[in-house]
């Protein structure tokens, strides 16, 4: 018996030996490879997730399939939110299955492994999903291309219009990593510049599974505004705990990176006023809504601003190489940097030399459950700032592309 | 007869990265020294450590911030990386090697946990981001470890000295007491062996070996996360060593291929059902496996060779 | 506001409440454990499986049933703990006559099944289980703001961590449990059935994890990751305690929670660690545990 079961674990032994080395041949020449690499189960899966791999499939099947006569492929992987994951598949992916493009990878931590690694094996990572400013400044490399947004333009949007609406002492609770310091830091500065003051802060681990002791915290620092620096679940379970706790009755909440897949999640009557720094919302124009309604077709949902840019990358990633007729990451990022790019998802945009997108930003309110006129219709438009206002200007970079 | 045996792995050993993928085989090679040192304690002395992991991602974490922030050659760094280790093997150790049997593992998974928790505050480690971008360098100013063959090889080189340095440590003097103090302590006692000292370094030298894998890791990978001081990889490098086989020279080497394999070739297709299955693997081994791989491959050759030599 | 060092009085006492919530989680799942060892001579890692599996069930209940959360604080606890009797006569029997070492590792790979296998079917991010209606609400007492719930949840946890403890220590059915647990061949000559009685107090320990589990439920995030978290920090709770005493548990379980609390007022950044903090000076202190006696 003992036996026969040590022949069966050699035997699989050998059979998981022999598989590896046969997929090792499979290397993908004549393919134009794209990755989506994303959270697929955990907190961030509703605004990136599944969605993401069927807004990269779209922009490819608008393009026909195939660009510049070679056929186009999508694969995808879950990240797990765990950087050593998402390094481990980036590598993986360029190195032995000939991926040429990585996008998305929603999670600033996963981010910044995998722009080291896109750096080293010069090849093209355009994310659309993380936040971290550190992407485009001390992280920057050439490789790499920050599509939809980043928490300077959240932090500051939101932050601003929150301390002009008499919010102007803050406490803030942060994811503890990269995208949560860094968007407290950006939105910390806003505040200060707009006259605010900032009382104090508490960190909490990423997909915290209880907000309480963070929020009694920013309760006893008797500040007006509680600034949410966190993200997906994170931000809905803070939320969630605050009306728990009836703080929402003293002090304001601010958001300070809202997807429409949150508010979904929290429903109009708790998200109700709350303001959302927005790069793209489907209800905005013609062409958003017919993209909107084709993605919603698919999922039964609307696309959030990183589906809508996951979209667009692939489809001005797929346009470059028509027009170079190569996948070479160099010359692609070359085409791509001098192109004025309009698409769903954005009018004239335009990539800067430290890797950064220039479009517009916008400024929503969520509506009142009266206002809401049919489903999804959960924005009203406060007001657009021009790209070269929402952004980092270059004169405060710190990536060492840019020459001073 | 084992000569040539051996002979034909060292061969496997050299020409493997041209067959397979370099930084697989390096991984491969890292967890199979991180099994075989918590071997060292767990085979020959008995004791389970629960936390290994603390040595090994401690290490890892000095030696990528040194070669990172402080432009420590590799060298420099895994060496830094390796003393780290010892010395936190010789603080833990301290504290745990007064609780006997499953209250040691017990300490050891919390005493991990502790280190978890201070990893994941402490500024230099980088929190829930880890450290990315460690270099590889150059060793002896000539080989560039950038290039994944150089790398492998050198590797492989560490590897088989770290074994070459187990086995000595196993049939020496030192090592047969300590193999008497598992089959007997109160024996031990009695002879006049000072026990807990014997303990005490044997679980210093497993806790600096770990230390060398996750150096080597640091480097290898270049990147260094939370996941190397969890107790769920402790969990899989115990995974390793029983499932290849406690006790036995060769086994924890199998138990990391067979895993790290494992690992690799199914978490893209079915995620978090590989859990399930290691999971599923270790209840087996409990059960049915305690000798382990290696550990079934020997009593089978010995029941065959002695009904030959008694036939 | 009045304040003392430095910190709002309502914040002291928000974070001790807290604690003290935490705690009775802590008590217990280390009752539970503390039970299990002395009757199957096994740690049982999967502990903080049939917790979570406590909370999932509620939730399963909730939103594939319809069923809320007072049927799920009767029906989860006993479903989950036949779930353990099954695992206890199919698998784990085998165990108790080896080193508990063995054990340990068994249910350490349960624990990973489990796991696994929730967080194939439902993912990492939680699962929302709102606070039953009569519950919401809280009560300001000037010097606290207590959401009704939580006190519920240490009124709860406390009745049945002493009730646990009374029937062992007090009752005849106790008292054949504990000699059983000295030496269970004397007790079978005497006609009682030690198998059924380990049987027992292994569906009694478990059902005291899922119950945990099914308060926790609208606390925290209900998450299939929730198990892992805790079990460690019952461990070292265990370790402080000492496996002996099943008072002890429950005190030191207590106590934990609300240092816990504490720290998180004046020392935030060691609230995770401060457990394993103790447990170490412990260790070099009074290595049996504080209440505990060495077998």
């Amino acid at each position: 018996m003992k036996r026969k079961f040590l022949y069966l674990v050699l035997t699989g032994l050998l059979v998981f030996g022999a598989s590896s080395a046969i997929a090792q041949s499979k290397i993908s020449g004549d393919v134009v490879k794209i990755g989506v690499l994303t959270d697929l189960s955990g907190l961030y899966s509703d605004l990136s997730g599944q969605g993401s791999v069927i807004a990269a499939q779209m922009a490819v099947d608008e393009m026909g399939g195939k660009v510049a006569g070679k056929p186009v492929q999508v694969i995808s992987a879950d990240h797990q939110n765990k950087a050593d994951v998402g390094a481990n598949k980036a590598r993986e992916w360029y190195d032995r299955e000939g991926v040429d493009m990585i996008v998305d990878v929603v999670n600033s931590g996963v981010a910044l492994a995998v722009t080291k690694v896109a750096a080293e094996k010069h090849k093209l990572f355009i994310d659309t999903g993380a936040g971290s400013t550190r992407l485009t400044n001390e992280d920057c490399n050439p490789y790499m291309i920050h599509w939809v947004y980043d928490t300077y333009a959240t932090g500051t949007v939101t932050g601003k219009a929150v301390v002009q609406n008499g919010g102007k002492t803050w406490f803030f609770i942060t994811a503890d990593y990269a995208f949560g310091k860094s968007l407290q830091q950006d939105t910390t500065n806003a505040v200060q510049a707009a006259g605010g003051k900032v009382l104090g802060a508490v960190t909490h681990p990423l997909n915290a599974s209880d907000f309480s002791s963070y929020l009694l915290q920013a309760q006893s620092s008797k500040a007006q505004v509680i600034g949410l620096a966190n993200a997906g679940g994170d931000t809905i379970n803070s939320i969630k705990t605050a009306n728990q706790f009836g703080i929402t009755k003293s002090q304001k909440l601010a958001a300070l990176l809202m997807f429409i897949t949150d508010v979904n999640a929290l429903g109009l009557n708790t998200a109700q006023g709350m303001y959302v720094a927005s790069s793209w919302y489907w209800d905005q124009n013609d062409n958003t809504r017919k993209f909107g309604k084709a993605f919603f077709n698919k999922t039964k949902k609307m696309p959030t601003m990183d589906q809508a840019g996951v979209y667009s990358a692939v489809l001005q990633y797929l346009k470059a190489i028509q027009k170079t007729g190569t996948d070479d990451a160099d010359a692609v990022v070359k085409q791509l940097k001098s192109t004025t790019m309009s698409d769903a998802f954005m009018t004239n945009g335009k990539i800067r030399a430290d890797g950064r997108l220039i479009k517009d930003f916008y400024l929503f309110q969520v509506k009142s459950p009266g206002e809401s006129k049919y489903p999804w219709d959960y924005y009203k438009l406060l007001s657009t700032i021009p790209g070269d206002q929402a952004f980092q200007p270059l004169s405060l970079s710190r990536c060492p592309l840019i020459k001073k | 007869m084992r000569i040539a045996g051996y002979a034909v792995m060292l061969a496997i050993g050299l020409i493997a990265p041209h067959v397979y993928y370099p930084i697989f085989l390096m991984r491969i090679l890292c967890f199979a020294l991180f099994a075989s040192a918590l071997n060292l304690l767990l085979g020959y002395t008995g004791l389970l450590s629960f936390g290994h992991a603390a040595f090994f991602g401690a290490a890892a974490y000095v030696t990528a911030y040194v070669a990172k922030e402080r432009d420590f050659s590799p060298a420099a760094a895994v060496i830094t990386g390796v003393v780290v280790a010892a010395l936190l093997g010789t603080a833990v150790g301290l504290v745990s090697i007064r609780r006997l049997g499953i209250y040691f593992s017990m300490v050891t998974l919390a005493l991990a946990q502790l280190l978890y928790f201070i990893c994941l505050q402490a500024p230099f480690t980088g929190g829930e981001d880890g450290i990315q971008g460690v270099p590889r360098g150059h060793l002896l100013w000539k080989l560039d470890l950038g290039n994944d063959m150089v790398l492998y090889y050198v590797v492989y080189v560490i590897f088989l000295a770290s074994y070459y340095f187990i086995y000595r440590v196993v049939h020496s003097p030192f090592g047969q007491v300590v193999k008497a103090i598992r089959e007997n302590e109160p024996r031990a006692i009695s002879l006049g062996y000072d026990v807990n000292r014997y303990k005490l370094v044997t679980f210093i030298l497993s806790a600096t070996l770990a230390g060398l894998a996750g150096s080597m890791k640091a480097i290898i990978l270049t990147f260094v996360t939370l996941t190397d001081v969890d107790w769920r990889t402790s969990g899989e490098v115990v995974l390793m060593t029983l499932l290849g086989g406690m006790g036995t020279l060769f086994g924890p080497s199998v138990g990391a291929l067979f895993v790290v394999t494992l690992d690799t070739q199914l978490s893209d297709r079915v995620g978090p059902l590989v859990t399930v299955l290691i999971g599923a693997i270790f209840m087996v081994c409990v059960l049915t496996l305690r000798r382990g791989i290696v550990g079934e491959i020997i009593a089978l050759y010995r029941r065959v060779v002695g009904n030959s030599h008694h036939g | 506001m009045t304040e003392v060092f430095g910190v709002p009085i309502s914040a002291l006492f928000g974070q001790l409440m807290l604690g003290l919530v935490n705690g009775c989680f802590y008590a217990m799942l280390s009752l539970g454990l503390a039970i299990i060892f002395g009757m199957l001579n096994i740690i049982n890692f999967a502990h903080g499986a049939f917790y979570m599996m406590g909370a999932v069930c509620a939730w399963i209940l909730l939103n594939n049933f319809g069923l809320g959360y007072w049927w799920a604080l009767l029906i989860v606890p006993v479903g989950v703990a036949l779930f353990g009797v099954i695992i206890e006569q199919t698998m784990l029997k085998r165990l108790y006559r080896l080193d508990p070492l063995y054990g340990f590792l068994y249910t350490f790979g349960l624990a990973q099944v489990i796991e696994g296998l929730f967080r194939y079917k439902y993912g990492v991010s939680g699962l929302p289980y709102e606070t039953p209606d009569k519950l919401l609400g809280a009560v300001n007492l000037g010097f606290l703001f207590l959401p009704e719930y939580r006190a519920w949840v240490v009124v709860v946890s406390l009745v049945v961590c002493f009730a646990t403890w009374f029937i062992i220590e007090w009752t005849p059915l106790g008292a054949y449990l504990r000699a059983a647990t000295e030496n269970p061949q004397i007790v079978q000559a005497f006609g009682i059935n030690v198998p059924v009685m380990i049987t027992v107090t292994f569906a009694i320990g478990v059902g005291l994890a899922a119950l945990a589990g099914v308060l926790a439920a609208p606390a925290t995030q209900v998450s299939p990751l929730m198990g892992a978290n805790m079990i460690i920090v019952v461990f070292a709770v265990v370790v402080i305690g000492g496996m002996g005493s099943i008072l002890g548990s429950i005190i030191t379980g207590l106590a934990l929670g609300l240092i816990e609390g504490l720290t998180n007022v004046f020392y935030p950044k060691a609230t995770n660690t401060v457990v394993f903090f103790i447990m170490a000076v412990v260790l070099l202190i009074r290595p049996a545990g504080l209440f505990g006696r060495e077998k």
